[in-house]
């Protein structure tokens, strides 16, 4: 349908005429800058340039744009230049096109590339700064509702609690306790295939026992948790923000802090502690059945051991960290769904930015709890 | 202009859609006339929205044919690739703008994937939409959600002319826009049509646009299409629905007042 484009260039003296035909439309779009291109020199030889468009039988925007772009170039080098032959069906087409791209603005100089990664460097410092600022706003105002939860425990939101104790807590439990079973099943193997070589299989049971107590029941679990409740509480209020619900919320006259963030928080905080348990049972478990089947250690014996290494100290060090641990998770996860700004791109990065923070603040308060516990020996 | 030689830019015969057991559109006929704007109205969840979606692709439909440009359109799941280089330009409800893009890239994204071409060339297409629908170029650097309402309408509504389709479908265009943006841009897809030759296919409730810039008004109830027609004669329709629709008392207000 749409015939080939041509364009011929008649030189005749000083002036130039130009004679595009064809179908002048975006699809031959390729063909259009190739011709377009190849008459560039001789136009900026010649004094007068002329363009006849009486040959063109389809014009659309590019088409017209690429035929004035053509005489503007002449225009520009200080020759005449005219359009003539234009069709009446589009002569407002050619008009239209005449008025745009006349006044581009000026590119913003590129900055210099060293000043740049300093800026950036010394942005996101004072970012540092901001989420510290964030975090303890958070934490205050969450202490805050809480005092007003204690003063008239009736506002507390009860329904909501448990809704959020039951997804992030039993509904956790199975991908838990696979976790923390194949974590201990495979510390228990490493163990016993390193151990040997010494003849102290054994003492594999104790570093499962500990381990699994002490750091990696509570550490995995936490990890386990930031990764999935805290990034679908930031899509959740961060979502809700985007819509305008927390507004809608706060023009009720309801704390959005006490009615969205409180239970939330607090429902992790509670079930924390309980799929830590719950996972470090189950790893447990996992280094039992690898102890017999893969270092022939009966049950009898490898529980035997266990009651030898272990102590209540070792239950209470991973214990303890599990509430701390899952209000930081849910503070960052609750502050960065809510530092989520209109677009859906901005509710994808903050949802990355609470997985990755809480991840990185779970390690680094387990290194303060080290230290701590260590210091008074327990 | 060879593209005249059909007279029809939409043929719908006997089109047939539904979801579940509930049929939203039942043996509905309309034909859409080459270079004109046709107004579509009805009531909210009367299926306007889904005749549009029907005819574009988006919709499975049950039985019925849909011609567009005297060509034959398939059936929803392999639509999407007859849609070859843009017959048609769509103007989503809520501007449909990929938030991270650019106005800019957002304008470029079909050229980008439907065509080759330098990218100067692109900018400066880009840029000169941008101007077509009365933006400034400064603009083309700003994301969609730093966009006002109207801002948005206007820049979905350059992606939509991106490659210079012979069909514009607009889904609502001036709903959520005071009444001197909605004038505006009223104002401007009457002069986009005239300078592009274009088809406007335009879902709206706004009374004032179906006055001012439709060239036809065909109201859609129970199903099909009830009347059809300049506006003037949709105004003396016997139709209950459609003098309920033009002679209730919203529309009594845009008439002034007799004392």
């Amino acid at each position: 349908m749409a015939s080939e484009p041509v364009l011929t260039a008649t030189p005749s003296g000083n002036l130039l005429e130009l004679r595009p035909e064809g179908a002048w439309i975006a699809t031959n779009v390729a063909r259009l800058e190739d011709l377009t291109g190849a008459v560039v020199p001789e136009l900026d030889r010649s004094e007068t340039a002329r363009v006849n468009m009486a040959g063109v039988d389809e014009l659309d925007t590019l088409g017209a744009w690429l035929l004035e772009k053509l005489s503007r170039r002449a225009a520009s080098a200080g020759h005449s230049s005219e359009i003539i032959g234009i069709a009446d069906n589009y002569s407002s087409l050619m008009e239209e096109v005449r008025q745009v791209n006349r006044h581009n603005p000026a590119p913003t100089p590129a900055p210099n590339p060293a000043l740049a990664k300093l800026g950036d460097l010394g942005r996101a410092s004072v970012g540092v700064r901001a989420d510290i600022a964030v975090f303890m706003e958070m934490l205050g105002a969450l202490f805050m509702s809480l005092i007003g939860v204690m003063r008239r425990p009736r506002t507390l939101r009860f329904t909501s609690l448990v809704y959020q104790l039951y997804r992030v807590g039993w509904q956790a439990i199975p991908i838990m306790v696979l976790i923390t079973f194949l974590i201990g099943a495979i510390i228990a193997q490493q163990g016993f295939f390193h151990f040997r070589k010494f003849g102290a299989e054994s003492y594999t049971v104790d570093m499962v026992g500990i381990l699994v107590l002490r750091e990696l029941g509570v550490l995995i679990v936490a990890i386990m948790v930031a990764g999935r409740s805290g990034s679908s509480y930031t899509a959740e209020l961060g979502s809700m923000k985007m819509r305008e619900e927390i507004d809608a919320l706060s023009t009720m006259g309801l704390d959005p802090i006490a009615v969205l963030v409180l239970p939330r928080v607090a429902a992790l905080v509670c079930a924390l502690p309980i799929l830590t348990f719950i996972g470090s049972m189950a790893a447990l478990y996992g280094g039992g059945l690898v102890a017999q089947l893969y270092g022939d250690m009966s049950p009898a014996i490898y529980i035997a051991r266990l009651h030898e290494a272990l102590s209540v100290t070792s239950f209470k060090v991973g214990i303890l960290k599990a509430p701390f641990m899952a209000l930081v998770i849910g503070i960052v996860a609750c502050s960065e769904g809510l530092r989520v700004q209109g677009s859906a791109e901005s509710l994808g990065r903050q949802t990355t930015t609470s997985v990755v923070k809480s991840i990185f603040l779970v390690i680094v308060l387990d290194g303060f709890f080290a230290i701590f516990f260590a210091s008074i020996g327990m | 202009m060879q593209r005249a030689a059909e007279p029809f830019a939409i043929r719908v015969r006997d089109l047939v859609v539904g979801f579940g057991r509930q049929v939203v559109i039942d043996h509905l006929s309309l034909d859409v006339r080459r270079g004109e704007i046709l107004g579509l109205v009805g009531a909210s969840g009367g299926g306007k929205s889904v005749l549009m979606r029907t005819i574009i692709g988006l919709i499975p439909r049950w039985g019925g044919e849909i011609e567009v440009m005297g060509k034959p359109i398939g059936d929803a799941p392999d639509r999407a690739t007859q849609n070859v280089a843009g017959q048609w330009g769509i103007l989503f409800q809520q501007g449909a703008l990929f938030s991270s893009l650019t106005v800019r890239q957002n304008i470029q994204f079909p050229l980008r994937e439907n065509l080759v071409m330098s990218q100067a060339l692109m900018n400066e297409i880009a840029t000169a939409k941008l101007e077509m629908v009365g933006l400034a170029p400064e603009d083309g650097d700003k994301f969609p959600s730093e966009l006002s309402g109207g801002m948005t309408k206007r820049v979905a509504l350059a992606r939509a002319l991106a490659l210079d389709p012979a069909i514009v479908f607009l889904d609502e265009p001036t709903s959520g826009l005071d009444p001197i943006s909605a004038g505006d841009f009223d104002a401007l897809i009457k002069t986009l049509q005239k300078t592009l030759g274009l088809t406007v296919f335009m879902v709206t409730h706004d009374l004032a646009s179906l006055n001012t810039v439709c060239d036809r008004v065909a109201a859609l109830a129970d199903g099909k299409i009830v009347a059809i027609g300049p506006m003037r004669e949709l105004l003396q329709s016997e139709h209950p629905w459609v003098r309920a629709y033009f002679h209730g008392k919203r529309s009594q207000m845009l008439q002034p007042r007799a004392s």
